[in-house]
């Protein structure tokens, strides 16, 4: 499908729409925001702890009288990096390891396979889990927790692809005219992989994003006092009964964006991919 | 039947070297000394003599590694740093609880996604098909801990129906939140499937030949329709069920389960690095049996799959 039909049905499907308007804005937010905001996310402030959303402060304070929007404002930079960076990570090296597996087939894929088969066989939080806690925690090691935990999804996908496609006629013509492994794998199965491997990176980016919240959720992510959405609900969760504003409105952020890369994904592969529906 | 469960034991086997290899690895990247790392820092020189005698922390890394799996066939996962309590023993203790959480999660999002997925696939395009769907949406994106929290606020703080938190001895009422808050993404999940199975079942010939014969709309939908679309969902459900260990972790911390999910939390919070990874290879390997369990069994039910399996393997 050409890539003015895709944006002429976003405009005509209204909640697509808005999933892509939101999602601009975030990325607005996130690129000039915090030079926007009126506060210092770090700067405490101890006369005004705890305060409800006012007009001077729109979506009230925290347990260190930090100001909410700002602090949110400036988290959706980690979880925008975090989300966005795991994906591109994941994607290619499980696109490598797919395409490996998949054109040399018997023991490289044999091989190949049984790793990717040990990869998901964890789930995939505690996995993530088990590889941040051994790194000083920060934004790399989120990074890298998440990817470590999801390239084989992408690499057994992939792998499949590859499958099919090195059976399509046009490979082995290319292979028959003498063309080199690395210009078929590059040149005629990668690009004809490649709208549905955008489909499932772009289904993903969600899960990376909820994933990396509920890491810092956890305290394994970026560190205080560098805001980020999962740490503001850990740290303010015990007030949850006298200060709810500190916990719901950071979780909204969070699930805010997500809903709204979900719904694109699922567009996307409506669109780019009738076999994956779900 | 006998030789397919033969072959995917065998098969389970090297995943199952594979996930205590990584969990190998990582306890090498610990910071510190990993026989200390493994025994814990009290530990009582005789055990941390048989775990260096077993590691041979100065042998080459691939006797190391069998060392660790000889510890590992012992039952030996180490002994927590703070309690010094042994990690396998600890983990026996709570799974009970963490499974008892679970199972009442999956019958939720069982129940509540198939009825779902259902609702919007009879009613398909119309206001019922559109609720249905932002929910589904909503469900895979909302965070568990959040979620908890949320629902905690509600019905526990606000409107006082249930209890906030703890175990409350085995009472229902405390199991609900809990519940609801580990099963909602795989209801989300469940309800999509089921929505597009039974899409999928109502749109065959069947179908218009039960509501020819005069059969209520009901019977047509329960009796034949679904029961027909059940096989996806089935499917999903069991593969699904280790993902439940995951969102224990969240889950469990939020309500003050006593379980291996807030295990881990203590182990994170205290880098108790035994427990941590303790719960990451337990976690693996409860979720790769539950696989391999619902496969046969799974194969077992399906006389359509047997039989093509059996094509197979003559």
């Amino acid at each position: 499908m050409m890539k003015n039909e895709i944006l002429q049905d976003i405009r005509s499907n209204k909640l697509v729409l808005t999933a892509a308007v939101v999602l601009a804005l975030l990325m607005a937010t996130a690129a000039i925001g915090p030079l926007l905001v009126h506060y210092d996310p770090l700067a405490m402030d101890l006369d005004s702890l705890r305060q409800p959303p006012s007009g001077s402060h729109l979506l009230g304070t925290d347990s260190k009288g930090r100001d909410i929007l700002s602090r949110i404002v400036h988290g959706s930079r980690v979880s925008l990096a975090v989300g966005i960076t795991a994906s591109l990570f994941s994607l290619t090296i499980g696109t490598f390891a797919g395409l490996l597996a998949g054109y040399f087939g018997g023991r490289i894929n044999m091989v190949l396979s049984q790793v990717f088969d040990v990869f998901l066989a964890f789930p995939s939080l505690l996995l993530a889990i088990g590889i941040s806690a051994v790194m000083p925690p920060g934004l790399l090691s989120a990074m890298l927790a998440i990817t470590i935990v999801s390239w084989a999804g992408f690499a057994r996908l992939v792998r499949g692809l590859t499958l099919s496609l090195k059976e399509q006629t046009y490979v082995e013509a290319s292979r028959a005219i003498g063309a080199t492994t690395g210009r078929i794998l590059f040149r005629h199965i990668l690009p004809n992989a490649l709208p549905l491997l955008l489909v499932a990176g772009s289904l993903r980016v969600g899960g990376f994003i909820l994933l990396e919240a509920a890491l810092s959720f956890l305290g394994l992510g970026v560190q205080p006092p560098t805001p980020t959405w999962g740490s503001m609900i850990s740290l303010n969760r015990m007030y949850i009964n006298s200060a709810p504003w500190m916990v719901i409105f950071p979780g909204l952020a969070i699930s805010i964006t997500v809903i709204s890369f979900n719904i694109l994904g699922d567009f996307l592969r409506d669109k780019l991919d009738p076999r994956m529906q779900v | 039947m006998l030789v397919y469960i033969a072959k995917r034991i065998l098969l389970f086997v090297p995943t199952l070297l594979g996930i205590t290899l990584i969990t190998f690895l990582l306890m090498q990247a610990l910071p510190g000394d990993p026989v200390q790392g493994m025994a814990g820092e009290r530990a009582n020189p005789e055990t941390l003599a048989r775990i260096r005698a077993e590691l041979g922390a100065d042998r080459p890394l691939p006797l190391q590694y069998l060392g660790y799996l000889k510890l590992l066939a012992q039952g030996e996962l180490g002994r927590s740093y703070y309690t010094n309590r042994k990690v396998a023993d600890d983990l026996l203790q709570k799974f009970p609880n963490t499974l008892k959480l679970a199972l009442t999660a999956v019958l939720f999002a069982s129940m509540g996604g198939i009825f779902l997925g259902t609702l919007s696939a009879v009613k398909r395009g119309t206001a019922w098909d559109k609720v249905a769907s932002v929910i589904s949406v909503g469900g895979i994106s909302i965070p568990v801990f959040w979620l908890g929290l949320t629902l905690m606020l509600i019905f526990a703080l606000y409107l006082r129906w249930l209890p906030p938190s703890g175990m409350g001895n085995g009472a229902f009422a405390y199991l609900i939140l809990p519940a609801m808050t580990l099963g909602t993404y795989s209801l989300a999940y469940i309800s999509r499937i089921t929505r597009s199975s039974m899409i999928d079942s109502m749109s065959q010939p069947y179908i218009a030949t039960a509501r020819a014969k005069g059969l209520s709309e009901i019977t047509v939908i329960a009796k034949h329709a679904l029961k027909n679309s059940l096989i996806p969902i089935v499917t999903i459900i069991g593969l699904d069920l280790g993902s439940y260990l995951n969102g224990a972790v969240l889950t469990e911390t939020i309500f003050g389960w006593d379980g291996i999910g807030r295990y881990a939390l203590d182990g994170i919070m205290k880098r108790d690095y035994p427990v941590i990874m303790g719960v990451v290879l337990f976690g693996a390997v409860v979720f790769v049996a539950m696989n391999l369990l619902v496969d046969i069994t799974y194969r077992y039910l399906d006389p359509r799959v047997r039989v093509s399996g059996q094509e197979q393997n003559p």
